[in-house]
C-alpha cells in the first residue's frame, strides 16, 4: 500500500539521520580520550603571530603530545590558569606572573623569549611623534596634539605595558577618554583594526604587527626604546592547588620551550624573513 | 569593492582546493550545531507541546518567560556555562571545558527556548483548530499533543531550522566555552573572528560566505523534503 | 445511552447567558433536529450534550451509561470538517486506533466505511486535498466507523453546495437506518423537513418547542417558531 511505502521511506531517513548524529556525538569524546594532550592558556598576540602553528608541530613530533592553545588576553589567561582550567600558562606580563607565583597559583616559571613593542601610527603622523627612539617623548607629543590613540583597554600584557609608559610620560589618560584616547576593550588584532579604521596611533607587539594584514595607512612610528622590551614567560599551574593538572606533560612542554631545540624553533620563526621572537631562556 | 572581490575569490579557492583545515572546521561546526539542535528539539518540543495543550496555574507567566528566553544573549550563556564548567566551578570535575561537548551544551541552552517557545505557539494555534474534533474523537491531552506535533510537522521543521541557524551563526557562546582551539574547538564563526582579529578581512569574509552558503544549502534541502512530503500528505 | 435527559440546563460565558434552563427528554429512535435562528444556542446545546462544554447549571443524564467514558459511544461532525494531515484512510483510522482497535481491524473497518460513503478510491490521498463535500463525507465516515450510539451533527451542510449537501443527507439517513440516533442542528427549514422526525426549537437560549415534525410545521405552538417558519424563503 502506498501509505506503508511512504512510512518506510520516512523511517529510513529518520534512522539514517539519527545514526549520523549519534556518530558525531559519540566520536567526539572517543577521539578526545585517546590523545595525550595539555591545555595551554596563552595570549591572542602570540596566537595571532602564528608562532604556535610553527613550533607546536615540532613538539608533537618529538613527544606525541597535543598542545591545545586557548588564546585569551593575558588577564584572562592568568585567570584561566588560576581556576585550573589550563595546565600551563604562557603570557607576557612578568610582574603579574611573578606575583602570582609568589601567591602560589603557579610554579616553575621560566623566561622563554622576548620581543618588543612598537608604536604604530598614521603615515601622515599628525602628532609629529614618529621617527625617534624615545617612546615616552612620542607619547607626550600624541597627548598634547590630542591625536587619536587606540588602546586595548583589556588588562592584557600589552595594555599593562602601555599604561606603564603613559605613567612614565606623566600623562593621565583618563583625561582623554572619550575624545582622543579610545579604549577598544579588545584583543590586539581587533584594536589594530580599530586603529586602522580611525587612523589612530596604537601600541602593539612587533609579532602581531608583522603578521597583521589590515595595516591600511598605518606604519611604525617609534621603535627601539628599551622600555618597549616585552618579556614572555611560561609557568605550570600549581598541581598542589589543582590535583587534575597534567603536571608531567605540562612540565615536558615547559622544559622543551627552554631547551636548545625549543629555543631554536622560536628563533626560526620568521615572517617575510623577519624574526618575530628572540629566545632568552636562562641557560 | 575590492575586499568583496577578494573575499569571493578567497572563498572559492578554499572550496575548490578542498582545504583540509576548512573541511575540519566546517565539519566541527555542523557536528556541534546539529547535535545541539537535536538535543534542544528533544527537550524543547515536548515542553512547548505540553504548555500548548496544558492548563495550569502560572501558565501565562511561563509563556512570557519562555518567549523572553529566546533573546538570551549568546555571550552571556557562554559566560554562565563557562563558570559552571570551569574547574573552579560546580561541574568542574567533568573536565569538559574547552571541548566540543561544552560548546554543544552552551548552544543547546541557547536554542532550546527558541524551539520551545515557537513550537508552543504553533501547536497552540493548531490546538485551537483541532481542539473540539480531537476531544470528540476521544483523544486525551497527551494523545492530542502528539497528534498535533505530527500534524504541524512542517511548521515545526521550519522552527528547528531556525534554531539551527541561530546556533550555527553565534560566536559568543562557543568562543568562551570552547576557547577556539586550533583543530579542536575552532568552528566557522570563531575562525572568522580570529581571521578578523588578524586583519585578514578577505579570508574572514570568505569564511563567512562559506558559512552562509552552508546554511542556505541546508535550508534548500529542507525545503525540498518539505515539498515532497507536502505532496504526499497534504 | 438513551434516553438523554436534560434538567434545567444552563450555560453562561461571563455575564452572557447562552443557554437558559433547558429541560427535555430525548428518546432513542426518531431523528432529532434542533432548529432555530442563528445565535439561538443550537451549537452550544449540542456541545453541552456531547461533553465538549461543561454546563454552568443543571444536569445532563445519559441512561444506561457508566459515568466514565460517555463520549466513547458518541461521535460528532462539525460544520467545518477538521482533517488531520494524513490520508483519508488515516483519518478514519485515527478514531478507531484511539478506541483501541488493532491496526488491521482499523484498516478493514475504515475501508468498509469509505466504500459505503463512496470515498474508497480516495483512500490513500491526503485528506486535505479533497473537496469540501468530500471532506465532510469523510468526517461522517470517520464518525460512523466508531459505531456510536448517538451521532451529533452541527450544521453539517451549511458550507456545501446543494449536490454535496444531498450526498451528506443520504449518508445521514443511512447511518440512521443502521441504528444510530441522529441529533442534528440546522437553520434550514427544508433540511429539517427532510431529515427530521422530531423538532427541538430553540430561541434565545430557551427551548420553545419539542414536537413531532408534522405537528411543529402545521401548528407551531410558539410565536417565535411561527415567525421563524414564515420568515424562511421557500427555496432555502
Amino acid at each position: 500500500m502506498a501509505i506503508a511505502r511512504g512510512a518506510n521511506a520516512g523511517a529510513i531517513i529518520r534512522g539514517a539521520t539519527l545514526a549520523l548524529v549519534m556518530l558525531g556525538v559519540v566520536q567526539g569524546p572517543v577521539v578526545w580520550a585517546q590523545q595525550k594532550s595539555i591545555t595551554v592558556a596563552s595570549t591572542t598576540s602570540t596566537e595571532n603571530s602564528g608562532l604556535f602553528k610553527h613550533i607546536l608541530p615540532l613538539f608533537k613530533n618529538k613527544t606525541g603530545i597535543d598542545v591545545r592553545v586557548v588564546a585569551q588576553g593575558t588577564g584572562q589567561a592568568l585567570d584561566t590558569g588560576k581556576r585550573g582550567d589550563a595546565d600551563v600558562v604562557f603570557v607576557h606580563d612578568k610582574a603579574k606572573e611573578l606575583a602570582l607565583v609568589k601567591d602560589g597559583a603557579f610554579v616553575n616559571r621560566h623566561d622563554v623569549m622576548y620581543n618588543d613593542f612598537v608604536v604604530v601610527g598614521p603615515k601622515a603622523d599628525p602628532a609629529k611623534a614618529g621617527g625617534g627612539r624615545d617612546v615616552v617623548a612620542a607619547l607626550k607629543k600624541i597627548a598634547s596634539a590630542k591625536a587619536p590613540f587606540a588602546s586595548r583597554g583589556d588588562k592584557s600584557g600589552t595594555h599593562s605595558a602601555e599604561l606603564r609608559l603613559w605613567k612614565a610620560a606623566g600623562i593621565d589618560v583618563a583625561d582623554g577618554k572619550g575624545s582622543w584616547y579610545r579604549e577598544a576593550g579588545s584583543g590586539m588584532g581587533a584594536t589594530l583594526n580599530t586603529a586602522a579604521g580611525m587612523n589612530a596611533y596604537a601600541l602593539t607587539d612587533r609579532g602581531t604587527w608583522l603578521s597583521f594584514k589590515n595595516k591600511a595607512d598605518l606604519t611604525i612610528s617609534v621603535e627601539g626604546d628599551n622600555r618597549l622590551f616585552n618579556q614572555y614567560g611560561v609557568m605550570l599551574v600549581n598541581p598542589a592547588r589543582h590535583a587534575h593538572v597534567k603536571k608531567e606533560l605540562g612540565q615536558l612542554f615547559i622544559d622543551w620551550l627552554v631547551s636548545a631545540a625549543g629555543q631554536q624553533a622560536i628563533a626560526d620563526y620568521k615572517i617575510n624573513g623577519e624574526q618575530l621572537f628572540f629566545p632568552n631562556a636562562a641557560r | 569593492m575590492n575586499s568583496m572581490g577578494e573575499a569571493f575569490s578567497a572563498a572559492w579557492q578554499m572550496l575548490a582546493g578542498f582545504d583540509a583545515e576548512l573541511a575540519q572546521i566546517v565539519g566541527l561546526s555542523l557536528q556541534v550545531s546539529i547535535t545541539a539542535v537535536v538535543i534542544a528539539t528533544l527537550l524543547g518540543l515536548p515542553l512547548g507541546a505540553a504548555i500548548a495543550v496544558g492548563r495550569f496555574p502560572g501558565r501565562q507567566s511561563l509563556i512570557v518567560l519562555l518567549n523572553a528566553l529566546m533573546g538570551l544573549p549568546p555571550v552571556v550563556v557562554g559566560l554562565v556555562v563557562y563558570l559552571l564548567l570551569s574547574r573552579a566551578g560546580p561541574l568542574g570535575s567533568l573536565g569538559i571545558l574547552f571541548t566540543p561537548q561544552a560548546m554543544v551544551i552552551a548552544q543547546t541552552i541557547l536554542i532550546a527556548p527558541i524551539i520551545a517557545a515557537l513550537s508552543r505557539q504553533t501547536i497552540e494555534d493548531a490546538w485551537r483548530e483541532y481542539d473540539e474534533q480531537l476531544r470528540s474523537l476521544g483523544a486525551h491531552r497527551l494523545t492530542a499533543a502528539m497528534t498535533l506535533i505530527w500534524d504541524t510537522r512542517f511548521s515545526l521543521l521550519t522552527i528547528v531550522l531556525a534554531g539551527f541557524g541561530r546556533a550555527a551563526a553565534e560566536v559568543g557562546a562557543v568562543m568562551i566555552v570552547g576557547g577556539n582551539i586550533d583543530g579542536v574547538t575552532r568552528v566557522m564563526t570563531t575562525a572568522i573572528a580570529l581571521e578578523t582579529s588578524k586583519g585578514d578581512l578577505p579570508l574572514a569574509l570568505g569564511l563567512g560566505i562559506v558559512l552562509i552558503g552552508l546554511v542556505l544549502l541546508l535550508n534548500a534541502l529542507a525545503a525540498i523534503i518539505r515539498e515532497l512530503a507536502l505532496r504526499r500528505y497534504g | 445511552m438513551l434516553p438523554l435527559e436534560l434538567h434545567e440546563l444552563s450555560y453562561a460565558v461571563g455575564d452572557t447567558q447562552i443557554i437558559r434552563g433547558i429541560s427535555a427528554r430525548i428518546e432513542a429512535g426518531p431523528r432529532t433536529v434542533i432548529l432555530g435562528p442563528n445565535g439561538a444556542g443550537k451549537s452550544v446545546l449540542m456541545r453541552l450534550c456531547h461533553g465538549l462544554l461543561k454546563p454552568t447549571a443543571g444536569r445532563i443524564i445519559w441512561h444506561g451509561a457508566r459515568n466514565g467514558d460517555v463520549r466513547r459511544h458518541q461521535a460528532m461532525v462539525f460544520q467545518r470538517p477538521v482533517m488531520l494531515r494524513r490520508s483519508a484512510l488515516g483519518n478514519v483510522m485515527y478514531g478507531l486506533k484511539l478506541a483501541g482497535k488493532s491496526r488491521s481491524e482499523c484498516e478493514l473497518r475504515a475501508m468498509d466505511v469509505l466504500e459505503v460513503v463512496g470515498l474508497a478510491q480516495h483512500a490513500s490521498r491526503p485528506a486535505r486535498v479533497l473537496s469540501g463535500g468530500e471532506q465532510q463525507r469523510l468526517a461522517l465516515a470517520r464518525a460512523w466507523a466508531l459505531g456510536p450510539d448517538v451521532l451529533f451533527l452541527d450544521e453539517p451542510t451549511a458550507n456545501l453546495d446543494p449536490s454535496a449537501a444531498q450526498d451528506i443527507e443520504s449518508i445521514i439517513n443511512a447511518i440512521h437506518a443502521s441504528g444510530t440516533k441522529i441529533i442534528m442542528t440546522t437553520h434550514n427549514l427544508g433540511q429539517a423537513r427532510r431529515l427530521g422526525d422530531e423538532i427541538l426549537f430553540l430561541s434565545n437560549g430557551r427551548l420553545k418547542e419539542h414536537a413531532p415534525i408534522d405537528r411543529f410545521f402545521r401548528e407551531p405552538a410558539s410565536t417565535e417558531a411561527a415567525a421563524f417558519i414564515k420568515g424562511e424563503l421557500p427555496w432555502q
